[in-house]
């Protein structure tokens, strides 16, 4: 049970607690496409404190509270805001608890979600911290693949770009090792995962870690692709040389099932051509709209209402 | 044969002697305890001891002073297997082993960076020990988890 639970990693949601948010998730999403009134946050207030911009996610929580009938509240500018006088995150969070019954955080700093939700009695959901934690887009990520392939035991994943700092992955990883994945990390390899999560992972013999699409992308499922940021680098010459490697056009999606699906958080640069997008296989628009059910459903769980 | 070498020290009247440190390491017990050119304590040092445990060991003897409990659960981060005992007038009045704790807080500084306990909050850094011998802890914000080497590094 989520109910009045704050939600920092991936491990505050057991196995049980996935499965009634991957169904409540289809009961949000049937509602949405009925256009059937939901209002069963009424009265009930969200606060979304950004320090730093992520207006997918952003748009996609103040959408679905709104979507329960409940109200947001935000932190219009962090550059004109009270944090930008040097007020401690403790000391928003404690003014956030007075003003709203539930409060979401986006952080460049690791760790921030864990500390705020020990500022408050008031339910913390994180949105993304540092390098480290977003568990909701973890959620939304695996009742994406449930949704288009049917199932989440036992499939082929292969994670491919930036896995050193890509946060989306993270998470996914561990998520995805307790389904029984056969997973394939493709990465340049200054962008490999890093040690640390590899540990975090029960079953390593599932892992295998690649530097190449060529030959490993066959037998997939879900082809997760992540952006390589160019800011990574420090000699932009070496971005340009190896980008074509890890990007996908028509050619490498000849090569792939024709089950499998391509999934990306999103936004995207260079990694997916626009080419792809009118293959059947890109899942990445409707993985995007997931996140509106998927976080209507968390946060009606979170707060009691279904 | 270990009270033989242990004697190459003085014995001490007041004050604490910790024994058993792993060989080579006295040195840095000692920059935990903020012992430096400033000190105003008598300390007697050895290292590599024969011992009959583990064949080396590091002693130190500080005269007069006391130890806090915070600065022995630092100590038993490098020195797990280490004793403390409490000298009164030559006798020793409490003779312990030193323990790691199951949390360590606000004594360590977070290695990563970008750690939200390294920020200017009203927090102090918590790190739960998941091994104790070799080290690994866990910072209770960040999560990542760390080795006594890069733990201790900076302290
Ligand atoms: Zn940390």
């Amino acid at each position: 049970m989520i109910k009045n639970r704050s939600i920092i990693t991936i491990d505050d949601i057991s196995d049980d607690d996935l499965n009634e948010i991957l169904t409540a998730a289809d009961e949000m999403d049937r509602s949405l496409k009925s256009k059937k009134k939901i209002n069963i946050l009424d009265s009930r207030v969200m606060c979304t404190l950004f320090y730093e911009p992520s207006t997918r996610t952003r748009l996609s929580f103040e959408s679905a509270m709104h979507r329960l009938g409940g109200a947001v509240i935000t932190m219009a500018d962090v550059k004109t805001s009270s944090v930008a006088k040097g007020e401690t995150l403790a000391d928003t969070i404690r003014m956030a608890d007075a003003y709203s019954d539930i409060i979401v955080i986006r952080h460049p700093l690791e760790g921030a979600a864990r500390l705020a939700s020990r500022f408050t009695s008031k339910p913390v959901i994180n949105a993304g911290d540092g390098s480290g934690q977003h568990p909701t887009q973890t959620i939304m990520d695996l009742y994406t693949i449930k949704k288009e392939i049917g199932r989440l035991d036992g499939l082929n994943v292969v994670l491919l770009g930036d896995l050193k700092y890509g946060r989306t992955v993270h998470s996914l990883i561990l998520a995805l090792s307790k389904f029984n994945a056969n997973i394939k990390l493709i990465s340049p390899p200054s962008l490999r995962i890093p040690e640390y999560l590899i540990n975090r992972v029960k079953n390593k013999k599932s892992l295998e870690i690649l530097d190449t699409m060529d030959g490993n992308i066959s037998d997939a499922d879900v082809l997760y692709v992540t952006r390589i940021q160019k800011e990574r680098f420090t000699d932009p010459n070496e971005y340009q040389s190896l980008i074509g490697s890890y990007s996908i056009n028509n050619s490498v999606m000849e090569t792939m099932k024709k089950t499998s699906i391509i999934m990306h958080p999103l936004p995207r640069v260079d990694e997916i051509a626009p080419e792809v997008d009118q293959d059947p296989r890109a899942a990445y628009f409707r993985q995007a709209a997931n996140g509106v059910p998927v976080r209507m459903a968390i946060v009606a769980k979170v707060l009691g209402g279904i | 044969m270990e009270q033989e070498q242990t004697l190459k020290i003085t014995k001490i009247k007041d004050g604490i002697v910790i024994d058993h440190i792993p060989a080579g390491k006295a040195i840095k017990v000692l920059s935990m305890l903020n012992v430096g050119e400033n000190s105003r304590h008598t300390i007697s040092l050895a290292m590599r001891v024969r011992s009959e445990k583990r064949g080396f060991k590091d002693v130190v003897k500080i005269e007069n002073r006391n130890v806090a409990e915070e600065e022995l659960s630092l100590i038993s981060l490098i020195a797990p297997e280490a004793t403390v005992s409490y000298i009164e007038g030559f006798n020793i009045k409490e003779k312990r082993m030193l323990k790691i704790p199951e949390v360590i807080s606000g004594i360590l500084k977070c290695p990563n960076q970008n750690c939200i306990s390294n920020s200017k909050e009203p927090v102090q850094s918590v790190f739960r020990v998941i091994n104790s011998n070799p080290l690994i802890a866990k910072c209770d914000y960040c999560e990542r988890e760390f080795k006594g080497n890069e733990l201790l590094g900076k302290q």
